[in-house]
């Protein structure tokens, strides 16, 4: 399995919106916090090393 | 707009006055009418024509004597000008608009995602047409002059609203003197600032984005694609985000984002201006035919139908302009009203019909204000999450799939799938499900729209149809007929509202079951 680049949600605004609103109210240091909760538990989710380190290098901006 | 006239280099379009004629009201009271429209806007006037081309007369009253003083709403939708297209003016509008279905969305100086509005043949209407609202107007006007049901009165302004059980009175100044007038059902289309809102002491709710915009047409000579353009962060408008529409005429529509703390008053002024759009377009040479710097609003009335007073339009619900969803959602409230309202003038049916109006129009409106909303915080996101977030997608778009379509620059006007309960089989295209309007097709060298709308219709895909009473339509079949109307199935049948929304639809036929759905459209 390698990582998914392509388009795979069905309704991007919404769940755009829905992270947007989840900081509602935070400061940057909660919100920095959230973004690393959140990564750790996509992260368990995806279960695969390969994938999470594509995404990790991709986000770095090393490759793409 | 009755505000002064803002300083310009010239402007292209040649207004003139339409003639005042003393109404009758100011000699004899007049009889009561079955409607009046208060406002001469594109949604007034479609409004007027749509209730006559379903045999109602109406009366519209408008403050002014011109049409819109700068272009203001300039993209028309494709479900708009099928609905302009009955009312009698789509032609016009088509051949003197630009037509454009492809939007490219620039970061910086890099294309990052483009869309195609209509990827698809078969249609008759364009996906968007850019036309001034003027334009608009002036067709509109001339289809009401044309029309016996139309009473179209220039500088008539109501000054006061009696909205009563059975009817509703308005005093109107005129500037031979004043006079009352009585109606049945009035229809309030006076745009964003609605006296008639004001004069019932309706709350108008929702939010104030304080982010400020400068709003200009230039004219220019160029040779820019028929396309919606759109930055992010552009090198020529630091740090904001830009806006490019071509119009025809030569006039280009641009919209700079300026910052929550730009100063209205000094940026609205030529010698601000035209800097700003010079490093636009890359040159001088360009005369600035309309401007104005804005701050938006996404607000609506809790509900558009007051008893005899119904809103629709701009007087309804705002939204920011991002998505051309103002001017295309108030002619399709005007669509979803006309057929009832005639309905109810008549006698036809209970006053409660107006409710699915308000139902039917109020999601319609809700969807616009979320969809406009979601994308104004793209644009101008607040510091802190919402702006790394943005930033993240605009960097990701840059070097990866995924995040491309998540750029959000407006979402471009689609008429909503209203959420009708009603018969339907789910072997049969999405496109076509009960509450989406009913989509095109050709039909040898015309097209299904063409004989849709109106009144109701029983599209027939399959042997049955005669006998329940309802005006049978059996399509020439094509590729277009079978992947929009068929799908797997065999055969179909759909009952089709005035407004050319699908009701109901079945692959067995089952004419009670028509006959019950037919009856049901008239209910309160």
């Amino acid at each position: 399995m390698t990582l998914t680049t392509m388009p795979n949600l069905n309704d991007r605004d919404e769940i755009y919106a829905r992270i947007i609103e989840t900081h509602q109210g935070l400061t940057d240091a909660e919100s920095q916090a959230l973004n690393a909760r959140l990564v750790l538990i996509l992260v368990n989710h995806i279960g695969d090393e390969a994938v999470v380190a594509e995404a990790l290098a991709l986000a770095r901006g090393d490759s793409g | 707009m009755g505000k002064r006239q803002r300083e310009v280099d010239a402007v292209a379009y040649e207004y003139r006055r339409y003639p005042f004629v003393p109404p009758p009201g100011l000699f004899a009271s007049e009889e009561r009418h079955p409607v009046i429209v208060v406002g001469a806007g594109p949604v007034g006037l479609a409004a007027a024509l749509d209730l006559a081309g379903h045999g109602i007369p109406s009366v519209v009253l408008d403050d002014n004597d011109l049409v819109s003083v700068g272009s203001r709403a300039i993209c028309w939708s494709k479900r708009t000008l099928e609905i302009l297209d009955r009312l009698g003016v789509g032609t016009a509008c088509v051949e003197k608009g630009v037509t454009w279905k492809i939007g490219r969305t620039y970061h910086r100086d890099t294309e990052v995602f483009s869309f195609d509005l209509l990827p698809e043949e078969g249609h008759k209407m364009p996906a968007f047409v850019n036309l001034q609202q003027y334009y608009v107007e002036e067709y509109l006007i001339a289809a009401a002059e044309a029309s016996d049901l139309v009473d179209l009165r220039f500088k008539n302004r109501v000054t006061a609203a009696e909205p009563g059980n059975e009817h509703v009175r308005v005093s109107v100044e005129t500037p031979d003197g004043s006079y009352w007038l009585d109606a049945s059902f009035l229809v309030a289309c006076d745009g964003a600032r609605s006296p008639i809102r004001a004069m019932l002491g309706l709350e108008f709710e929702g939010l104030l984005f304080e982010e400020r915009f400068l709003i200009a047409d230039i004219e220019m000579a160029g040779d820019f694609p028929p396309e919606r353009r759109f930055w992010f962060e552009p090198t020529f408008h630091f740090g904001q985000s830009a806006l490019l529409h071509k119009q025809p005429d030569n006039i280009y529509r641009i919209d700079l984002q300026l910052g929550w703390d730009a100063d209205p008053e000094t940026e609205n002024h030529l010698d601000r201006i035209r800097p700003r759009i010079e490093k636009v377009v890359g040159h001088g040479e360009f005369n600035i035919d309309w401007h104005s710097v804005y701050t938006f609003q996404c607000r609506r009335l809790e509900r558009f139908v007051h008893g005899r007073v119904i809103f629709a339009g701009d007087s309804a619900h705002l939204v920011s302009p991002f998505g051309a969803r103002g001017g295309n959602g108030g002619i399709q409230d005007v669509n979803a009203l006309g057929w009832r309202l005639a309905a109810v003038v008549r006698g036809n049916a209970p006053l409660a019909l107006l409710g699915h109006y308000d139902a039917e129009r109020t999601y319609g409106a809700d969807e616009n204000i979320l969809s406009s909303t979601r994308s104004t915080r793209f644009m101008s996101p607040t510091n802190g999450a919402e702006r790394w977030f943005r930033d993240a997608v605009l960097a990701l778009a840059e070097r990866t799939e995924f995040a491309r379509p998540m750029i959000n620059s407006g979402r471009l006007s689609v008429p909503c799938v209203y959420p009708l309960e009603a018969p339907d089989a789910e072997i049969l295209p999405t496109v076509s499900r009960p509450g989406a309007v009913a989509p095109d097709a050709p039909q040898g060298t015309g097209w299904l729209v063409d004989s849709l709308g109106g009144e109701v219709r029983l599209l027939a895909l399959g042997e049955a149809g005669e006998g329940v009473g309802v005006p049978v339509l059996r399509p020439k079949f094509n590729d277009a007929i079978r992947s929009r109307y068929l799908g797997e199935a065999g055969e179909a049948w759909y009952l089709i509202r005035p407004d050319q929304v699908v009701a109901a639809r079945w692959t067995a036929y089952d004419a009670a079951a028509i006959a019950h759905e037919t009856a049901r459209l008239w209910e309160g």
